[in-house]
């Protein structure tokens, strides 16, 4: 185990709240709730504020509920392009530090300063601290840091102390600190493998750090093993940086996906289709910007009633970024056997997954399909550029006009960049 | 005479040059009255988050007529912290 790096976690405190608190200094001291627009069925707490948390409301409440435990709660709509631009600051201060940085989502992320430390005095408790004064002064906001040798350590760190908080995780006091945490604690362990845990007695850190592994092995499987690794310190994982320049997420793109929460619930499958081909187009869309083409489509659908996925996927005859084909192919998959009357959808979406780089040149068969394919592209092509130019709502599909309800949407425009795994 | 009830963020109209390395300075602010108040010396230059009005971007501290004041960039827009009088 590789104890000598020193890695920072930074995680904004409650981000979109306190961006908001720190654009309108009226918000400051107050209970803030981000939320969704409760009347496109999207009335979730995205992030509450310090003072509205101590009031109970907390991250993916319903608006109802949360004005229930608070209803002196100021609620304010998500303005994304505002935390995108202070997410980018707050990057900016991190690459001051090392070029070596791995976000994590829009407000958290791991600094590796092994190789950097020793020009800001070689300690990593001043660096931390420094940044942590810098977020405040330059952005008005606050972030937790947290050090550790590791990430999951770090990680662990920065979210025991919050808010505004520093806590370092060295070798010598692992134990002490770490072990007796909940074992839910610990990144990706959720509730599901906390119970499973649970049922085999394990409910801390250093229970499952000293578990036997055949046993976390047989009823956790491989994932149970690696977890077991955090548990002890044993993440070796590299931080894995991005590009600089940019601030943001550029990383391999293994998949590419557009979800939805209906503003009312599909009852027809001439709804449900209309979804899916707006979601593919945007998904297509997104892969040709990207270069890319697909062997993979999923899609899912959820029950309004019982809030169940369904989801299914199908292996295409070959690579694809064809908005024809891969509609085409989401729609089969979200309609075959389906009966949306008993049934009604409230969610859906589709991804394309098995990515490959787009080929410079195609390969022509007698059968003409090729060839077919070559103008579908070159018509893809052109109204790309159009929408390019004109917007996305230059150029539509008559199925995606069905429901006038859903005219508007853009998934396009609308998409945002999710953290990447941990894993990937 | 009436005081001053707090500030508010204002944007503002601002003649500034850039030189070829990119810097920016300020010259002229004008106020939207069409006042015009020429900064006499730039003091300070950092990013910074403005505790008064909100918002956060460059913060020049620039000399006006013998009074120093904050004046942000907020890329590509610019914005005071404005005084907002009292009510009478």
């Amino acid at each position: 185990m590789d104890t000598s790096r020193a890695i920072i976690h930074s995680d904004c405190d409650a981000f979109y709240a306190s961006v908001e608190q720190a654009e309108h200094p009226k918000l400051r001291g107050l209970p803030v709730i981000v939320g969704g627009d409760e009347e496109a069925r999207h009335g979730i707490v995205l992030t509450a504020s310090y003072e509205a948390k101590r009031r109970g409301v907390r991250t993916a409440m319903c608006l109802w509920e949360a004005r229930q435990a608070c209803p002196e709660a100021i609620v304010v709509r998500p303005d994304f392009p505002l935390y995108h631009r202070y997410s980018r600051m707050a990057r900016r201060i991190y690459y001051d530090y090392t070029d070596l940085v791995e976000p994590f989502g829009p407000d958290e992320a791991w600094l590796d300063v092994s190789g950097s430390a020793h020009l800001f005095g070689g300690d990593v408790g001043l660096i931390a601290r420094e940044i942590s004064e810098r977020v405040k002064a330059e952005l008005g906001i606050s972030v937790s840091v947290g050090i550790s040798w590791n990430k999951v350590f770090a990680k662990l760190a920065s979210d025991a102390r919050k808010p505004d908080g520093y806590l370092a995780i060295r070798p010598e006091t692992a134990e002490r600190i770490v072990w007796p945490r909940p074992v839910g604690d610990l990144l990706y362990v959720g509730p599901a493998t906390t119970r499973r845990l649970g049922r085999l007695g394990i409910r801390t850190i250093g229970q499952l750090a000293q578990a036997d592994s055949v046993t976390i092995r047989r009823h956790l499987g491989k994932m149970g093993l690696v977890t077991q690794a955090f548990a002890r310190g044993g993440d070796e994982s590299p931080v894995r940086p991005l590009e600089p320049g940019s601030c943001d997420i550029s990383r391999q793109v293994k998949s590419v996906g557009n979800g939805i929460t209906l503003p009312f619930d599909a009852t027809d499958e001439r709804t449900v289709r209309q979804v899916a081909w707006l979601m593919g187009e945007s998904v297509c869309q997104r892969m040709r910007a990207l270069g890319l083409q697909a062997r993979c489509v999923s899609a899912y659908a959820r029950d309004a009633g019982d809030l169940s996925c369904r989801s299914r996927q199908l292996t295409l005859a070959r690579p694809s970024d064809l908005t024809s084909e891969i509609c085409q192919a989401a729609a089969r998959l979200l309609t075959e056997g389906a009966d949306f009357a008993s049934a009604p959808v409230r969610a859906l979406g589709v991804r394309a997954s098995s990515l490959v780089p787009a080929p410079e040149w195609v390969q022509l068969d007698l059968a003409g399909v090729e060839e077919r394919r070559c103008r579908l592209r070159e018509a893809d092509a052109a109204i790309d550029e159009l929408r390019r130019r004109f917007g996305n709502h230059a150029v539509r599909r008559g199925i995606e006009l069905a429901d006038g309800r859903l005219a508007g949407l853009d998934p396009e425009r609308d998409n945002v960049t999710h953290p990447v795994s941990f894993f990937a | 005479m009436r005081g001053i009830a707090g500030r508010e963020k204002r944007y503002v109209e601002v003649v500034s040059r850039t030189d070829v390395d990119g810097r920016v300075t300020p010259l002229v602010i004008v106020w939207e009255d069409g006042r015009r108040f020429p900064v006499d010396r730039v003091l300070d230059v950092r990013q910074a988050h403005s505790l008064k009005t909100g918002g956060t971007g460059m913060r020049y501290t620039v000399r006006l007529g013998g009074q120093s004041t904050y004046l942000f960039y907020e890329g590509p827009r610019w914005f005071v912290e404005a005084k907002v009088a009292e009510m009478p």
